[in-house]
């Protein structure tokens, strides 16, 4: 029995889908009264539009089997086709209320994907990937080209309050804005989730699992994956036209390699294994972005690692890696792992803090010159042209790493046994 | 939409090969094959190792476009089509080693194969548990395989029989009436095999089937004719008697293995 | 025309290190399979050893300490990373490059800063190799090294293009080095193994030939060439931590348009796509000044405008990319392409 071969199958119980659709509900509305700073509005809203892009980005990646690395192309022109109508709408050319402007950008997604797409997905795999890198640099390239549209270094901005409020809604406080992504969020992750469970949807996991054989019981591969493709352009331009309303500014880079990379890192990250896989990597990715990013400058190299190591050691990532634990204690032998986990984690912590002391310094020593070699670290004085510190970080990595080492033994000995056990269940279950 | 509703060929006849031939750069491996299936005839495709019986397969399902000659299917040609036309004309493939998908279960590998047939195409503005047509066809071939207790089981965790079943399955979901099986009891003990020529049988009932086998007591048990395949030409298509008795077919491949079965056969 | 020559020669040189950066991807695509994303940073690295080697042991010493250094590294990388990797399949193998291209470019970032660095020339290469000259009245004349202001100086009524000997030298590392990789190809024995483990590398394995170690040395080959387009290009066009993401783009699209796991097309594409780069900067043309020529000029006011406005010049970065979907549409195996995916 092979464990590392995960099942892409929702199993579902009715009831179960409506409390979870009933949560995830509750949640997005309530969310705002919980958090209540203006931080963490700024948080909840990305997430929010996040969430749309990266379950777009997974019907390739997760669904398809499609590694696209020019993803922010289509929210991106989905965003600034919604600008320049929110634009229009403004000074009176165009008479269409800013809750619809999202749709506009849809309709911009969906029309790239469209063209685009038949190109693009003339190929596969790798070679698709390597289109979806070359179109994405062209499209970010042209950026500067047409400056009438992509509004050259400085962007387009619109002003999402326009005319009579309705209702008492102008979309001035974030909060409104919020909600408006909110019921965004909520419709299309519905659609979308509705999507895996179409006779299009299925036959996109077939292409995904072996796209030869699709073609041998009737079914033209490409136009599949060309059919997925604008359907996926269409959310991702929805999640770009939210963008252009929550900033009211869309600068070039909305369209580029940075952002198209950041929803491939934490779409895989979230885990492109189970639907609610890329909607925690969109919670990962504003955490990242907002407040890791604050936190170091470090940010984009630890991402990296982290992304590595994922890779390697966990390609499902975090979503896999819960519903792996999810079964175990389904099988009710997930206390007998907390000591093991335990060890992990805590040697996890002291490697981390280690190579962290040791990054900072190095971004001290590089970025922070003109402050002296003195610098902070939780509380901790340390000096970066002393060979203390250094000697002192080199030892508690190299003292984490062997705690790691020993723990990760322990934890893959207890995880194989059992996964033995759970076996041996379902074998006992099945013969009943 | 649904395949079978298309019309025989001139004089009844499923699938016709003519003169078909295949390079590979300079080496030809199909040299002027020829071959007319009749329909509702089970024919075994026979031929040693190297003799071109999985590419004459990937020639007529259209995996592989031919060099010259034609291939037609009731009577159109279909050399040159993709495998997806090729398909929705009624002719339906499996595998010498197991094409399923993965990671879906059972049940979904066999739906997957019946959507096209039921006219499901591309669409996404429906349910897959709503169509029931799809759904009830999937239900029987579950049962006609024996695989229903194994319907959510992943293709990954099948034992090996179990997986050959769900490749005929999903071959023959798609209720094409030409069914070509590329070695469907490879790798089977005596008892699975008696089993799976029954399955075959079953399932392939009123259907025109062209089987590559090795198994000489699967092929004589199973076949209305033998068609014998060495060096990429067919030097025999014949009823079973006969071929066992042409000369030149004892000469290029029975012979040693006729002898053997025979051989058996006394001892019994 | 004595222009011509000139953008000519340095098409053909920026072809050729395209072609030395896109070899070793094809290489490593073919040999395993996988699609280095991070090809383009190991070219970043060589660029970056070396300067920093440069000041520490000299630019010749550096030309060859740099690409091992490089090599080494990615060797490493295939032992302990990718390798494990090879199991998933073919995305796994791109994604985990592609994080990698990530790490090493932020890691450049951490210790060389943000900006470009001066990695230059040396003294000794820098200078022109030969000069062209369009004199008046006696056409093309070719002359050596720097020319006499009295031929070329601004009153002389005479226009003349210099050709720089690092240019030469370019070309000249690049020929030596590919001409150096397909004798090893083609002609030893561990390359006859190389070019067996391509394409059966169970056979290769079976007939006991230490397949993954070969795999390692090709993937360090590869970086290492990479490492080696670095170290002298790096020094003719910019270094900075950006340069590894602006060429990598570009070297996906040579290898995409030349067809995969060909050389041969690897290296059209790489030529075509230099001149074009090349030649595309100084063509002032674009579709609404021609049309003025003509007599017919579009009004700014036309919807279409932005777009027609457009000159060839303002174009250059994005024509290898418009090559690449004009492939796809018209002759999708590329140029020479052989293997499909």
């Amino acid at each position: 029995m092979d464990h590392n071969i995960p099942r892409y199958s929702f199993k579902p119980i009715n009831l179960g889908r409506w409390v979870i659709w009933s949560l995830f509900a509750i949640i997005l509305l309530g969310a705002p009264m919980l958090f209540t700073s203006s931080l963490a509005m700024t948080m909840l809203s990305k997430m929010g539009i996040a969430i749309i892009i990266c379950l777009s980005y997974n019907m390739l990646l997760g669904q398809g089997g499609m590694l696209s690395f020019g993803h922010a192309v289509y929210s991106g022109l989905g965003a600034f086709a919604a600008i320049h109508a929110l634009v229009k709408a403004a000074d009176g050319s165009w008479n269409i209320p800013v809750s619809l402007i999202p749709l506009v950008g849809g309709f911009a997604g969906w029309l790239v994907a469209v063209i685009l797409g038949s190109v693009t997905t003339r190929k596969s795999g790798t070679i698709f990937a390597m289109i979806t890198l070359g179109v994405g640099a062209m499209v970010f390239s042209m950026s500067l080209m047409l400056p009438e549209f992509f509004g050259g270094e400085g962007g387009i901005s619109g002003n999402r309050v326009i005319g009579d409020p309705v209702m008492g809604i102008t979309f001035g406080p974030q909060i409104q804005v919020y909600y408006l992504i909110a019921v965004y969020c909520f419709i299309c992750t519905a659609a979308m989730f509705a999507f895996t469970q179409t006779p299009l949807g299925r036959m996109l996991n077939a292409v995904r699992d072996n796209p030869e054989r699709v073609e041998f019981i009737g079914y033209d591969t490409q136009r599949v994956r060309y059919i997925a493709f604008m359907i996926a352009g269409f959310f991702a331009g929805i999640g770009g036209g939210l963008h252009a309303i929550n900033d009211e500014i869309v600068t070039a880079e909305v369209v580029g390699p940075e952002y198209s990379g950041l929803y491939l890192l934490f779409t895989f990250l979230g885990g492109a294994l189970f639907f609610f896989g890329p909607i925690l990597g969109a919670v990962l990715l504003v955490f990242a972005t907002v407040l890791l990013h604050e936190l170091t400058k470090a940010w984009l190299l630890y991402l990296g690692v982290i992304f590595l190591m994922m890779v390697m050691y966990a390609p499902g990532g975090v979503s896999s890696l819960i519903m792996m634990n999810v079964r175990v204690a389904a099988f009710g032998l997930l206390r007998k792992l907390w000591t093991a986990y335990l060890g992990l984690g805590g040697s996890a912590l002291v490697i981390l803090a280690g190579v962290a002391v040791m990054v900072e310094m190095v971004y001290h020593i590089k970025l922070n010159e003109a402050l002296g070699p003195m610098m902070t670290f939780m509380g901790v004085e340390l000096d970066t042209h002393g060979v203390d510190a250094w000697v002192g970080a080199a030892f508690v990595t190299l003292t984490g790493v062997g705690m790691f080492e020993v723990t990760r033994r322990e934890f893959v000995r207890q995880w194989g046994q059992a996964q033995e056990e759970i076996e041996n269940e379902i074998r006992r279950r099945e013969s009943h | 939409m649904n395949t079978n509703t298309s019309s025989p060929g001139a004089g009844g006849l499923a699938l016709e090969l003519r003169d078909v031939r295949k390079s590979f750069g300079k080496t030809e491996i199909i040299r002027g094959a020829s071959l007319a299936v009749k329909e509702g005839e089970r024919v075994a495709l026979i031929g040693p190792n190297g003799a071109g019986k999985s590419t004459l397969f990937n020639l007529i399902s259209g995996r592989m476009g031919i060099s010259s000659g034609q291939i037609l299917l009731h009577g159109q040609r279909i050399d040159g089509h993709k495998p997806y036309d090729v398909n929705r004309r009624g002719l339906a493939r499996s595998f010498q080693v197991s094409n399923l998908f993965p990671r879906l279960s059972v049940y979904e590998n066999l739906r997957c194969g019946v959507l096209w047939s039921m006219g499901e195409g591309y669409s996404f503005w429906k349910a897959l548990s709503g169509c029931k047509a799809v759904n009830d066809r999937t239900e029987d071939l579950l049962e006609m395989l024996r695989l229903d207790k194994r319907r959510n089981t992943p293709v990954s965790s099948l034992t090996y029989a179990e997986q050959r079943a769900l490749e005929i399955g999903v071959t023959i979901a798609g209720g094409g009436n030409v069914i070509l099986l590329d070695e469907p009891t490879a790798g089977m003990s005596k008892s699975e095999t008696a089993r799976f020529v029954n399955l075959i049988r079953e399932v392939t009932v009123g259907k025109t089937l062209l089987t590559v086998e090795h198994d000489m007591g699967v092929v004589f048990g199973l076949a209305d004719r033998i068609a014998v395949l060495v060096y990429g030409e067919v030097i025999a298509f014949d009823t079973p008697e006969n071929v066992r008795a042409n000369d030149r077919v004892k000469e290029a491949y029975l012979g040693s293995v006729l002898a053997d079965q025979q051989a058996a056969e006394a001892g019994v | 025309m004595e222009t011509f020559v000139v953008f000519f020669l340095n098409g053909i040189s920026y072809g050729l290190l395209l072609f030395m950066l896109s070899s070793g991807l094809t290489l490593i695509f073919s040999m395993m399979g996988v699609l280095n994303f991070a090809h383009a940073s190991f070219y970043m690295l060589g660029a970056y050893f070396a300067y920093q080697l440069t000041g520490l042991v000299g630019f010749a010493a550096a030309l060859v300490l740099s690409p091992l250094l490089v090599g080494l590294l990615g060797a490493l990388f295939e032992r302990y990373s990718l390798r494990k990797v090879h199991a998933f399949g073919h995305v796994p193998e791109l994604l985990i490059t592609f994080g990698l291209s990530y790490v090493i470019e932020q890691l450049v970032r951490l210790y060389w800063g943000s900006s470009t660095v001066d990695y230059r020339v040396p003294e000794a290469l820098s200078g022109t190799l030969f000069t062209v000259a369009n004199v008046a009245g006696q056409g093309l004349t070719l002359l050596g090294g720097a020319a006499d202001p009295a031929v070329c100086g601004p009153d002389t009524g005479n226009s003349c293009t210099q050709f720089p000997i690092y240019r030469g030298f370019m070309a000249l590392v690049a020929l030596f080095m590919l001409g150096s990789l397909w004798l090893l190809l083609t002609r030893t024995r561990i390359g006859l193994i190389i070019q067996a483990a391509l394409t059966h590398p169970e056979m290769a394995q079976a007939l006991g030939h230490n397949v993954p170690r070969v795999m390692m040395g090709v993937f360090g080959g590869g970086c290492a060439l990479a490492g080696l387009a670095g170290v002298i290009g790096g020094n003719a066009f910019v270094t900075e931590p950006h340069m590894a993401a602006s060429v990598g783009a570009i070297i996906f699209v040579v290898v995409v348009v030349g067809g995969m796991g060909s050389l041969a097309g690897a290296f059209l594409a790489s030529l075509l796509i230099g001149l074009m780069q090349t030649f595309a900067v100084i063509v002032d043309v674009s579709v609404a000044s021609v049309m003025q020529d003509m007599g017919n000029p579009v009004s700014f006011d036309h919807w279409a405008y932005p777009l027609l406005k457009i000159t060839v010049a303002q174009m250059a970065p994005i024509l290898p990319y418009l090559l690449l979907v004009l492939m796809l549409i018209l002759r999708p195996k590329g140029l020479l392409g052989t293997r499909e995916e």
